[in-house]
């Protein structure tokens, strides 16, 4: 058991990663009732965003003051990209069968994936991405914190603090939750419901930049194709979490992320179960809680039950 | 404003169909003069992936070809024939090497193939071209299996695809050289062996733990990763709870970079050894962490170091291709070569015309072929294996690959 807080430690930070990317899923599904499948993408536009910043600055500046304008530099990308999205291929479709947005969703993940590799200076490969030196930190008992994984550790609850009180306590954030109650009456009372689904994508697509930031210190590089796998992980996770809620959406990736951490490391020392242990088969077993939960709470862990209304 | 939004959706679309057919048309240079006009041409097909995170290594393999191609037609090394190219992408997808394959049988002046890149690809591509009775030549599959059927490991070797050749040595020489250069060489005795879970890198990495249980040494874990992922901070863990002073690594650069410079950021300072599938520049770039000590086996002697390869090398760099000839350089210009030598065999066998089953000529002639090619010797086995079992280990020092030793494999 002596892996155990380690194995706590590298799960907490994956998960913190995906559930920075699952609250984007979970705003738009929460106010639209729309998979916007191409957030993956939005992500990796947010980490090209960062990455152009710290190519522009001097190569010298220290990590830690070029991160902040990292930070804004993605934020600023995939913002831009995020409701351009909304603006221009899902609002024209919003009457539309669901079907339709869908489609849409997975058109445009392919057509971002492909405008930046063949756009983005050397982006057919994968680009180096700066990284803090340095071993990493050593708490008690032998469990490594990698500084690369502070950042996401730090920011990820920073992140959702700020975005719960913005939605309990702004006028803003309670024209959202009116809107994603009842758009048709909300548009009675008089709110823009149609700013309101632009906010919900550009803040969706800030958590990207975050996420991708966090991603790139994390692995050291980032690519064209990073959208897809971190998307699907961060769709599962709002999904386990519960789709439409926020806090669930976060508690999904910190669930999911655990549990493929764990899984590689003890599912193999269950004596019999072997073969089915390891890194190879983590997707399996991340995927057999999700529909272990589903199967008790079909709404997800912290969703409510609401009517179809997809 | 009904007919403004088609308008927006009209112009994403052209915008979006522009592009893809930009990607098309990355670089047309391989497409050659067809100018001569009683001449007959000859196309080689080439499949690898041209796109994607292994596209490094397939657009190496594109221009060497290209490369070989057009030394053919300078210096009208078969007369009366212009050799064309016809690169395809398969983006490492068995299914879009299937799909290229079918193209390629489909068009009658396609006489050999150069690729694929992945062993995993050229499974599904062999049954095609075998039916066609099309030659295939890859530059880089390793699996043993494709020229030596699937019970390869109980001795019973047959060849199930009399079409299929390649310039590449096995996974069972490799991985076997690799495990001897382990222990023999670098002295480690505990190695964690992980896999990507495809054809080459478990193929690859089941033969290493082989042989290097054989020597006497001991594989403390086993592990598996998933192609395009990016954490492996929970193997990396495992790594270093298990006392190894070795991880060996089936599977290609993309995640044997991470994989590395995760087992390391995680406090094992072991070196990780990989095959041909890390032996490339981005593996060291895969991160800022350094990679020195690091280790990779690759077949062939180093081809900048070869002389035979050196007027390869000259000639790449004036044709002024915009990527490097990478891992596979040389042996997609053998293998290219090889076609072109066939071609010319069936040409010359038929009074200086292209015999009407060109493609059964050509195939017929691929056995019998010898010459000196970039990467030594050039002939093939009963298998349509290469029959060049020269190996070389590289090590990552600062941020290139230099040879460590270069031998030819012994039993």
């Amino acid at each position: 058991m002596h892996a155990l807080p380690q194995t706590l430690v590298s799960g907490l930070a994956l998960g913190a990663l995906y559930g920075l990317i699952a609250i984007g899923y979970t705003m738009v599904y929460g106010i639209v009732q729309l998979i916007n499948f191409a957030h993956g993408e939005i992500v990796m536009i947010g980490g090209f965003g960062a990455l152009t910043i710290h190519l522009w600055l001097p190569g010298d500046t220290p990590l830690a003051a070029a991160l902040p304008l990292m930070l804004i530099g993605g934020a600023i990308a995939s913002v831009a990209v995020a409701t351009a999205a909304e603006r221009f291929a899902y609002r024209p479709l919003r009457d539309a069968p669901r079907l339709a947005p869908l489609i849409t969703a997975i058109g445009l993940s392919i057509a971002l994936q492909q405008l930046v590799w063949a756009f983005y200076p050397d982006a057919k490969k994968s680009r180096g991405f700066p990284q803090f030196q340095g071993d990493s930190f050593e708490l008690a008992n032998n469990i490594h914190i990698q500084r690369d994984d502070l950042f996401v550790l730090i920011a990820a609850p920073l992140c959702m603090l700020a975005l719960g009180l913005f939605v309990a306590r702004s006028r803003t954030g309670r024209a959202m939750q009116a809107t994603a109650q009842d758009p048709d009456t909300a548009k009675l009372m008089g709110i823009n419901t149609d700013r309101i689904i632009v906010l919900a994508f550009a803040i969706g697509g800030a958590f990207a930049a975050v996420a991708a930031v966090a991603q790139g210190l994390r692995a050291g590089q980032i690519n064209f194709e990073m959208g897809f796998i971190l998307g699907l992980k961060a769709f599962t996770a709002a999904v386990l979490g519960g789709i439409g809620n926020i806090y669930g959406a976060m508690l999904g990736g910190v669930v999911l992320g655990i549990a493929e951490a764990a899984s590689t490391t003890y599912i193999q020392n269950i004596p019999g179960m072997h073969q089915l242990g390891g890194g190879g088969w983590k997707d399996v077993w991340a995927f057999v809680l999700l529909i272990l939960v589903l199967l008790i709470r079909p709404q997800g862990l912290l969703g409510e039950r609401v009517a179809d209304r997809a | 404003m009904r007919n403004r939004s088609l308008l927006v959706l009209t112009t994403a679309i052209a915008t979006g169909a522009l592009t893809l057919s930009a990607c098309g048309s990355r670089d047309d240079k391989g497409s050659g003069d067809n100018s001569g006009g009683s001449k007959a041409t000859v196309v080689i097909g080439v499949d690898a992936p041209l796109t994607g995170s292994l596209s490094a290594l397939g657009q190496g393999i594109k221009n060497s070809v290209d490369l070989a191609a057009r030394t053919a037609n300078d210096n009208k090394e078969v007369k009366g024939v212009t050799f064309k190219t016809e690169p395809l992408d398969d983006q490492a997808v068995p299914a879009s090497g299937q799909q290229n394959a079918t193209t390629l049988v489909a068009d009658k002046a396609v006489l050999g193939v150069v690729g694929p890149l992945n062993s995993g690809v050229s499974q599904s591509m062999q049954g095609v071209f075998a039916r066609a009775g099309l030659t295939q030549v890859s530059p880089a599959n390793t699996s043993p299996e494709l020229s030596q059927g699937p019970n390869w490991l109980k001795g019973q070797k047959t060849r199930p695809f009399k079409t299929y050749f390649r310039t590449a040595t096995t996974d069972i020489i490799q991985g076997r050289f690799a495990a001897q250069y382990a222990h023999n060489d670098a002295k480690k005795t505990k190695a964690f062996v992980v896999d990507d879970k495809q054809t080459y890198g478990v193929g690859l990495s089941s033969i290493f733990a082989e042989e290097f249980k054989r020597l006497g040494g001991q594989v403390v874990g086993t592990d598996h990763i998933t192609v395009k992922e990016t954490d492996f901070s929970s193997v990396a863990n495992k790594v270093k709870n298990s006392g190894a002073d070795i991880v060996y690594f089936g599977g290609q650069y993309p995640e044997g970079g991470l994989l590395s410079d995760q087992v390391k950021r995680a406090g094992a300072h072991i070196p990780t050894m990989g095959g041909d599938g890390i032996y490339d520049p981005a593996f060291i770039t895969a991160s800022s962490e350094s990679n020195d000590g690091d280790l990779g086996t690759s077949v062939g002697y180093p081809v900048d170091q070869l002389d035979s390869a050196k007027t390869f090398v000259k000639n790449y760099a004036a044709a002024g291709y915009k990527d490097p000839y990478a891992a596979y350089g040389g042996y997609s210009y053998d293998a290219a070569w090889a076609i072109v030598q066939a071609v010319k065999k069936a040409v010359e066998d038929n009074n200086g015309k292209l015999p009407a089953d060109a493609r059964d000529k050509v195939t017929a002639a691929m056995s019998k072929i010898s010459f000196d090619g970039v990467t030594g010797k050039v002939s093939f086995d009963e298998f349509g294996d290469t029959t060049n079992k020269q190996l070389t280990v590289y090590q990552v020092k600062g941020d290139a690959w230099k040879s460590v030793k270069s031998a030819t494999f012994q039993d």
